[in-house]
């Protein structure tokens, strides 16, 4: 039987090019993920093999867990990361609202000036930054990380929730109104929940640059008891000689929380990225 | 008593002047209907009475009390939107009881008014239903629900039907017209449909480009209307306007004349026209003539005739039927 509106062909077609894509884009991890259960002459003999009975072995993970504090930096990290996504959405969710619900002076404007982050990366001021920092005395906190990354995530957020919130109907908005429901209801309520899809689009587009970021730990938090897991890592990582076991299987433990809080979102994101599209 | 008066109420968005000095007195139990245009300010209009939008000068006074400074859910009105704006997570039973638990009613109050206005819209069953999973007709039935169960002084209503089905429309028309009865309750109605407004009202207000043309019963705008605007704007088909001096009428320059006050002969009559199209509605029979002198011209015959497209035709009308109207528009009183 022939479908209208596929063809055996081209299903196949399209499915081989989505599963070239997947390959390519797995296969680092893949590379990362094998190593890092090899003993050292294994990774450098077959990097591409996997590990068998003889090559197996889990001394990367023993020198992670022995040497350092990984469940520290891993607890860093996610503080870090937690904490700025839960800043980035609600204080790009609330910006984003009173861009598109409210009509103010300047509005145009404040959209503008906070959509600029976007253009602009953070990193060209560091400088200023790390003295800001320093003047208020909160080098090597995780507060300092979590101040820039929130910083640093605002932009999109408010740019992509801002669109959105357009699209929520104004009869429901107002109908809360006439039933009594503060602004701040409204917006939790209301708003929050059809948008949902799009909160969690942009807490993966948030959540994944932080997680991954080594330039802020290293020069704002780079003290024994604020490291994180990116920039643990890199104590492996020497100028004459690399563990390279503790390395990979340091980078492969880091991959697990991402790809938690991901799949927890990605059913929404899949919903937020194609809302445009399929509607 | 009087239930909404309106003093000079004017808005501009930005720079936009959107309602030019709107004054309006509606009294207690009136069926009052905003009709114009799309884009005519009507909507805007309903928001400044609900609180939703400020007026940007004029005074708005609900029962007697001035309300330019009351938020919506104390002005004691109710609003039925056009896309029923439901609340999406809430059960039909918490959609209408939301409004009532924010202003602190008792739980058991809440309860019997909404068993009595689910019971009044045949909404029983669907208590415990999500908005998604009820037709469009269900949702609009739970939006007026949502608006009786306040108790308002004062319904809004913003174009209502105009999702629903044709079917469904006259359906949830007849129930609004019943619920106007039984709550004798003041309405205020918007919409684009002149057919609505005249089925509806009690007083018909006829806006045009954010002013009020005129108010009057669906009769008198009928057949006593102000000016050619609504002279046009009420009756379907549309009122011919044939230039006056084709037909030399002294002292307009215009003549109105409805469709249905025309009749038709083959012989002879005020106007001859080749007749280009014939649409047959059963009861009667719509017929468009194309005249040398005034162009197209519709003509509304009762029953069913026949005539072949092309044929020579002429319509007359009786001179009582005839509007007469000025340079401006205006129309000029019969003598
Ligand atoms: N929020 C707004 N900002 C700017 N212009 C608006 C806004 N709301 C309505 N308008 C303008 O006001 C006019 C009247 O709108 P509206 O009251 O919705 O018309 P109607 O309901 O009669 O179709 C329209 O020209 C519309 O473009
Ligand atoms: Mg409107």
């Amino acid at each position: 039987m022939r479908a209208a509106r596929s063809s055996l062909p081209r299903t196949i077609a399209a499915h081989a090019v989505l599963l070239t894509y997947t390959l390519i884009a797995l296969f680092p991890v893949f590379v990362v993920v094998v190593n890092a259960f090899k003993n050292r002459r294994a990774i450098f003999n077959e990097p591409l093999a996997l590990p068998n009975a003889e090559t197996f072995s889990m001394i990367g993970f023993e020198t992670v867990t022995s040497q350092g504090n990984f469940l520290l930096y891993f607890q860093n990290s996610m503080i870090v990361t937690v904490a700025s996504l839960i800043c980035v959405l609600l204080f790009g969710a609330m910006a984003a609202f009173a861009l598109s619900e409210y009509r103010f002076k300047g509005n145009t404007l404040m959209g503008l000036y906070l959509a600029l982050g976007i253009m602009i990366p953070i990193r060209l001021g560091t400088v200023a930054i790390l003295q800001m920092m320093v003047a208020s005395g909160l080098v090597n906190t995780l507060t300092a990380l979590i101040l820039v990354y929130t910083a640093q995530g605002l932009p999109l957020a408010i740019f992509i929730l801002s669109e959105f919130m357009r699209t929520v109907s104004d009869d429901l908005k107002n109908a809360g109104r006439i039933d009594g429901l503060s602004e701040y209801k409204i917006f939790f309520r209301l708003v929050l929940p059809l948008v949902r899809p799009a909160l969690a689009t942009v807490a993966v587009f948030t959540m994944i640059p932080i997680w991954n970021d080594l330039w802020f730990p290293l020069i704002l938090a780079p003290g024994e008891s604020t490291k994180t897991v990116t920039l643990g890592a890199q104590m492996f990582i020497g100028q004459f000689v690399t563990n390279w076991n503790a390395v990979l299987a340091a980078l492969s433990l880091a991959i697990v929380p991402v790809l938690v809080l991901y799949l927890i979102f990605s059913r929404q994101l899949i919903r937020g990225i194609t809302s445009g599209a399929v509607k | 008593m009087t239930a909404l008066r309106l003093e000079n109420v004017t808005k501009a968005f930005g720079g936009t002047q959107v309602l030019h000095g709107i004054d309006l007195t509606v009294e207690d139990g009136e069926f009052v209907i905003f009709v114009g245009p799309s884009g005519c300010g009507k909507s805007t209009l309903l928001r400044i009475i609900a609180g939703l939008e400020d007026a940007s000068g004029g005074k708005v006074f609900i029962g007697d009390q001035l309300v330019n400074a009351t938020p919506p859910a104390k002005r004691g009105i109710a609003m039925v939107f056009q896309t029923y704006a439901l609340y999406p997570h809430l059960s039909v039973k918490d959609n209408m009881a939301l409004g009532l638990k924010q202003a602190g009613t008792p739980a058991a109050e809440i309860e019997a008014r909404v068993g009595k206005a689910s019971s009044m819209l045949s909404l029983d069953q669907y208590l415990k239903r999500r908005p998604a999973e009820l037709s469009g007709g269900q949702r609009q039935r739970v939006a007026i629900g949502r608006a009786i169960v306040r108790e308002p002084t004062l319904f809004l209503f913003d174009e209502p039907l105009s999702n629903l089905d044709a079917a469904l429309r006259v359906n949830t028309r007849l129930e609004i017209a019943r619920l106007h009865r039984e709550l004798s309750a003041t309405m205020v109605y918007v919409t684009h449909d002149q057919v609505e407004a005249m089925t509806l009202a009690d007083k018909i207000v006829v806006l045009n480009g954010g002013r009020i043309e005129q108010v009057g019963s669906p009769m008198e705008l009928y057949n006593k209307p102000a000016n050619m605007f609504v002279a046009g704007f009420i009756g379907s088909p549309q009122m011919n306007f044939l230039p006056a001096d084709t037909s030399g009428q002294g002292g307009a320059t215009t003549i109105g004349v409805r469709p249905e006050h025309l009749s038709i002969s083959t012989e002879a009559g005020d106007w001859a026209g080749r007749l280009v199209h014939i649409e047959h509605l059963g009861a009667d029979t719509n017929l468009y003539l194309e005249t040398k002198a005034s162009g197209l011209i519709t003509a509304r015959v009762f029953g069913e005739v026949h005539h072949a497209p092309g044929t020579e035709l002429f319509a007359s009308a009786e001179p009582r039927h005839l509007y007469r109207f000025d340079a401006e528009g205006r129309t000029i009183a019969a003598v």
